[in-house]
C-alpha cells in the first residue's frame, strides 16, 4: 500500500531530533564553525538521543533497528540543524553500522557494545582517496595477504574524527579478490599515519583528517565479515541514500530560512515574497527538495526489503547534490547582501551544501 | 501507517491491462492520427468503451446499494480505508499516455465532466447524469468548459452567462467557450454533456459563478472553431458557442444550497476538482516522458551504450549524464505524483501536493522529450520515429490544467502562506 506517512515512533524520533536540532545545534552552528569546534556537550546530547545505539542487534543489548528509511528521515532532522554536527554524531555508525550488517560474532561482540555507552564514541570509516578522480570500485588503497595476515597500503582523505577515532574501518582493494573489503583498525596502528586536519571550504566545525596507511598490519580476522566478507554495494548504496537525506535537510535549512526572510524584508514598499522572481524561486526550491526527499525515500525503502537498490542509491544521491547546490545558492541569492555576511547561516548552507558530490562515504544510514 | 512505495499487486496488474490496450490500439495508430488531424481513433474507442461503461455502472450501483452491500446509500458512512482507486486510475492514464496521449484524450466516458459531477454533484444528479456513460453500446463522452477567449489563467473573469427564465424553470446561457477537449466528441458526435462553468452574477466575482450542465442536442448550443494543433493532434480541441441556450432549472450542479450561496463553493468546487484531476494530467506527462526515455535507451543499447549506476559523475560520458538525469527528472516527477495520489486516496487534503507533481512532471517530461529529440538526431527529428511527435505531445501538459505559471503560484501562496491578494 502506497503511503508518505512515517509510523509513529518514526514521528517522535523525528521530533526529538527537530528539538535538538532547532534549540542546540542552531543555537551553536555558527560558532562552531568559525572556530571549527564542535562544542562536546553538543554532541553528547546528539549522541543521547540513541539513533546509533538503536542500531546496535538486540542480542547485543541494541534495539536490532537497521531501518534505513528511518535512517534518512532521521538524517535530515540532523542536517537541517546543521550538517557538520549532524556527521559528526552519526560518524559512529560508519563502523558500527557494517559491523552490525556484516561482522562476524566475534566482530560484533568486540566492537558493538561499547556504542551502547552514554558517552559518545568516536568512530569512522576511511573511503573517499586523495586526488581529482576518485572512484569507490577503483579504490587505490589495497590490502594484501602477508604470511597469514594482511598489509594494508594507500592514502584516504576526508575521513572524520580520524585522530580521535577509537577504531575506523577501512575500504580496500582486496589484491587478491580484486572485490572492495572492509578492514578494521585499530586506533594506534602501526604504520597509520594521520595529517593534520584538513581545511575546507565548509563542514569547518567537523575535524577531518588525510590518513595514510604504510605496511599496517593487520590480522586476517580484522576483515570484515572474517571469511566471508561484505557487500559493498549495499554498504555503498547506504551511504548514498544517507548523503542524500542529509543534502536534504540543508536544503530545507536554507528553504525555510530564506522563506521566512523573505516574508520580512521590505523593499519597494512590500516583501520581496511578493515578487514572483522571489516567489517562484521559493516554489521552485520547495518542489525540488520534496523530490530529492521523495527519492532518498524510495532508495531506503528498497533497502529495507533488502532488495537491490543501486538504481534507486545512485539517481537518488546525484539528484540531492544537485538539488541542495541550487536551493542553497538561491538562499543566499534571497537575502541579497546579507546572504553574503558570515553572520547569516545561508552562506555557510551554500558552502557546505557544495561539498556533497565530494562527501563519499562519510555518512552511512 | 509507514512509508512505503509498495503498489498492490491487483493495481499492477490493471496497469499492465491498459499497457496492454496502449499497445495494441494506440501505439500502431500513432503516426497516423497525428498526419490525419481529425480523424477518430476508432479502433481504441471501440475497444474501451465496454469497460469504462461498466466501470461506471458499478460506481453507480455503489450510489444506489445499501451499505450492507458495500454502497453508500443511507446510514451512517462507514470509517473508509484508504482506497486505491485514484492510484489505479494515475497508472492506468500513465500507460495510456505512453500508448498515445492525444489518443488518450479521447477515452469514451465522463472525463473531467465526470469530475465536476462526482465533486459537487448531489446524488440524483449523479444518476441521471452519469447514467448515459454506464449503458448502451454507443461511446459518450463528457467534457469541462471553463476557458474563454478573455478567460484562461484567470478563470475568474468567466463572462459566459447564465440567467433563470422563472418563466420556463430555465437557464438561458450565453456565451464563448474555447479550447475544449472532447467539446464535439461530446455534444456532437455522442448523447454526452459538458460541464460550462458560466456566472450568475458578473458582480460577485467568483461567487457568482456556478457549473452548469449542457447536454447534447440542446438548441443554441453549436460548435464554432476546430483547432488544429502543435501536439495531441487525436484529441479533439473545439470552442462551443451558447446561443440563448436553454437548460433545465435543475441542471445547474450541487445542491441548492451551494447553488445558492452567496460565497464561492461552486467555484471552490470546481477548483477542487484540480486537486484530482491535476495529478492525473501530471500522470499522462508521465507516460510521454517515459515513452521517451524508453525509446532512447533502447536506440542507444543497440549502439552500445549502456547506462551505469556505480560510475562517478566524472567517469560518464556526456550522453550517460544526460541519460542519468532524464531517468532521475523523470523518477523525481513520478513519485511527487504518486504522492499526491495517494493523499487523494487517504482522503486528505492536496492540493499543494498536487500543484508540485503538475509542474514537475510537466516540466520534466517536456525536457525528457525534447532531450531525446536531439539525443537521437537526425533520426530524432524525423517524422519516421515517434520521438518528435512526444514532443509536441508532451508541451500541452505545461499548459492545460493550470498553466506551469499558474501551479508555481499555488505552490508559492501554498509555502508562503499568502492570499490570492498578497501574491498575485
Ligand atoms: C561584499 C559586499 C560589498 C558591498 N559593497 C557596497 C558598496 O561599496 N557600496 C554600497 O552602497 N553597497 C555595497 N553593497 C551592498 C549591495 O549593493 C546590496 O547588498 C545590494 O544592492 C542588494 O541589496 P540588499 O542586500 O539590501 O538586498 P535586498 O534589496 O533586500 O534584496 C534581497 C533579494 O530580493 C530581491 N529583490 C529586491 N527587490 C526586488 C524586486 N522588486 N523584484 C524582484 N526581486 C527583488 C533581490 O534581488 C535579492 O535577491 C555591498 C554588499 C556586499 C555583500
Ligand atoms: C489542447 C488544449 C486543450 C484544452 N482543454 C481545455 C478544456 O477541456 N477545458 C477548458 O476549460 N480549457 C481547456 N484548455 C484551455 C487551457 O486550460 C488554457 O489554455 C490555459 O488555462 C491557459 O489559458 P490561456 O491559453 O488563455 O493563456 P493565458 O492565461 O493568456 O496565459 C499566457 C501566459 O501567461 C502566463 N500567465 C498568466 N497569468 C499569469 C500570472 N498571474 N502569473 C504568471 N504568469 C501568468 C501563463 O502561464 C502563460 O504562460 C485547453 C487548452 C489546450 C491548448
Amino acid at each position: 500500500m502506497v503511503s508518505f506517512t512515517p509510523t509513529e515512533e518514526q514521528q517522535l524520533l523525528l521530533d526529538t531530533i527537530r528539538r535538538y536540532a532547532v534549540n542546540d545545534v542552531r543555537a551553536a552552528a555558527h560558532e562552531a564553525d568559525e572556530s571549527g569546534q564542535i562544542p562536546p556537550e553538543l554532541t553528547r546530547t546528539g549522541w543521547q538521543i540513541g539513533l546509533v545505539p538503536s542500531a546496535i542487534p538486540e542480542e547485543l543489548g541494541g534495539f536490532g533497528e537497521m531501518s534505513a528509511l528511518t535512517g534518512v528521515l532521521a538524517a535530515e532532522e540532523l542536517a537541517f540543524g546543521d550538517l557538520a554536527v549532524a556527521l559528526q554524531v552519526l560518524s559512529p555508525a560508519l563502523l558500527a553500522y557494517p559491523v552490525s550488517l556484516y561482522g562476524t560474532a566475534e566482530q560484533r561482540e568486540n566492537l558493538l557494545p561499547a556504542f551502547l555507552e552514554e558517552q559518545f564514541i568516536p568512530a569512522t570509516a576511511a573511503l573517499l582517496e586523495p586526488g581529482i578522480s576518485f572512484d569507490p570500485f577503483d579504490l587505490q588503497t589495497v590490502a594484501a595477504a602477508d604470511n597469514g595476515k594482511i598489509c594494508l597500503n594507500g592514502s584516504k582523505a576526508y575521513v572524520p574524527l580520524a585522530e580521535d577515532a577509537r577504531m575506523m574501518l577501512v575500504y580496500a582493494r582486496n589484491a587478491e579478490s580484486g572485490d572492495v573489503d572492509a578492514y578494521i583498525v585499530e586506533k594506534g596502528a602501526a604504520g597509520v599515519q594521520i595529517e593534520k586536519r584538513e581545511q575546507l571550504m565548509g563542514l569547518r566545525a567537523l575535524p577531518t583528517y588525510r590518513v595514510h596507511f604504510v605496511n599496517v598490519e593487520i590480522e586476517a580476522a580484522a576483515r570484515l565479515g572474517g571469511a566471508v566478507g561484505s557487500d559493498f554495494n549495499v554498504l555503498l548504496n547506504r551511504s548514498q541514500v544517507a548523503l542524500a537525506a542529509l543534502a536534504v535537510g540543508v536544503a530545507r535549512a536554507a528553504f525555510e530560512y530564506a522563506r521566512d526572510y523573505a516574508k520580512q524584508r521590505v523593499q519597494f514598499g512590500k516583501p520581496i515574497a511578493q515578487n514572483q522572481s522571489i516567489a517562484f524561486m521559493l516554489a521552485e526550491m520547495a518542489i525540488e527538495i520534496d523530490s530529492a526527499r521523495l527519492l532518498a525515500w524510495e532508495a531506503a525503502w528498497k533497502l529495507d526489503r533488502g532488495e537491490d537498490a543501486t538504481r534507486e542509491a545512485y539517481l537518488a544521491k546525484q539528484y540531492a547534490d544537485k538539488m541542495v547546490l541550487q536551493v542553497a545558492d538561491n538562499g543566499v541569492q534571497i537575502l541579497g547582501g546579507y546572504g553574503f555576511i558570515r553572520e547569516y547561516p545561508v552562506e555557510r548552507w551554500l558552502r557546505n551544501g557544495r561539498g556533497f558530490p565530494t562527501f563519499t562515504g562519510m555518512a552511512i544510514v | 501507517m509507514a512509508i512505503s512505495f509498495e503498489i498492490p499487486e491487483f493495481v499492477q496488474q490493471m496497469a499492465q491491462m491498459a499497457g496492454f490496450m496502449a499497445q495494441t490500439y494506440m501505439r500502431p495508430y500513432a503516426r497516423q492520427l497525428d498526419e490525419n488531424e481529425h480523424e477518430r481513433p476508432k479502433a481504441f474507442v471501440e475497444a474501451m468503451w465496454p469497460i469504462l461503461r461498466d466501470q461506471q455502472k458499478a460506481t453507480l450501483e455503489k450510489l444506489t446499494a445499501p451499505p450492507a452491500n458495500g454502497g453508500d446509500k443511507g446510514g451512517e458512512p462507514k470509517k473508509k480505508r484508504p482506497g486505491t482507486r485514484n492510484l489505479q486510475l494515475m497508472l492506468m492514464i500513465e500507460q495510456l499516455a505512453w500508448g498515445d496521449a492525444g489518443v488518450y484524450l479521447c477515452l469514451p466516458s465522463a472525463g473531467l465532466g465526470g469530475f465536476a459531477i462526482e465533486a459537487v454533484g448531489t446524488t440524483e444528479q449523479k444518476l441521471r447524469l452519469l447514467t448515459r456513460f454506464a449503458e448502451g453500446d454507443q461511446p459518450v463522452w463528457g467534457a469541462m468548459a471553463i476557458t474563454e477567449p478573455g478567460a484562461g489563467s484567470d478563470n475568474s473573469s468567466i463572462a459566459t452567462t447564465a440567467v433563470f427564465d422563472e418563466e420556463h424553470n430555465q437557464w438561458v446561457i450565453n456565451g464563448e467557450k474555447i479550447f475544449i477537449t472532447s467539446g464535439k466528441l461530446a455534444l456532437e458526435e455522442s448523447n454526452g454533456l459538458v460541464i460550462v462553468w458560466a456566472t450568475v452574477n458578473k458582480a460577485a466575482g467568483r461567487a457568482g459563478i456556478k457549473p452548469f450542465v449542457v447536454e447534447a442536442g440542446t438548441p443554441g448550443v453549436s460548435i464554432g472553431k476546430v483547432e488544429i494543433k502543435h501536439g495531441i493532434r487525436a484529441s479533439d480541441t473545439v470552442s462551443i458557442v451558447f446561443n440563448d441556450a436553454r437548460i433545465p432549472a435543475d441542471n445547474i450542479l450541487g445542491s441548492p444550497e451551494v447553488q445558492a450561496s452567496s460565497e464561492d463553493k461552486g467555484f471552490k468546487g470546481a477548483m477542487a476538482t484540480f486537486d484530482a484531476s491535476r495529478p492525473i494530467v501530471a500522470a499522462s506527462a508521465l507516460g510521454v516522458g517515459r515513452a521517451a526515455l524508453e525509446f532512447v535507451k533502447e536506440k542507444l543499447a543497440e549502439n552500445g551504450v549502456e547506462i551505469p549506476y556505480t560510475l562517478p559523475y566524472h567517469k560518464l560520458t556526456a550522453v550517460q549524464r544526460d541519460v542519468l538525469e532524464m531517468e532521475a527528472q523523470w523518477k523525481a516527477a513520478y513519485l511527487l505524483t504518486l504522492r499526491s495520489i495517494a493523499m487523494l486516496d487517504e482522503g486528505l487534503h492536496n492540493s499543494l501536493e498536487a500543484s508540485m507533481a503538475k509542474v514537475k512532471a510537466a516540466k520534466a517530461c517536456a525536457w525528457i522529450a525534447q532531450k531525446a529529440v536531439e539525443m537521437l538526431g537526425m533520426m530524432g527529428y524525423s517524422r519516421e520515429w515517434l520521438v518528435e511527435k512526444w514532443m509536441r505531445d508532451s508541451k500541452i501538459a505545461e499548459i492545460y490544467e493550470g498553466t506551469n505559471q499558474i501551479n508555481t503560484l499555488i505552490v508559492a501562496r501554498r509555502v508562503l502562506d499568502y492570499s490570492r491578494r498578497e501574491l498575485a
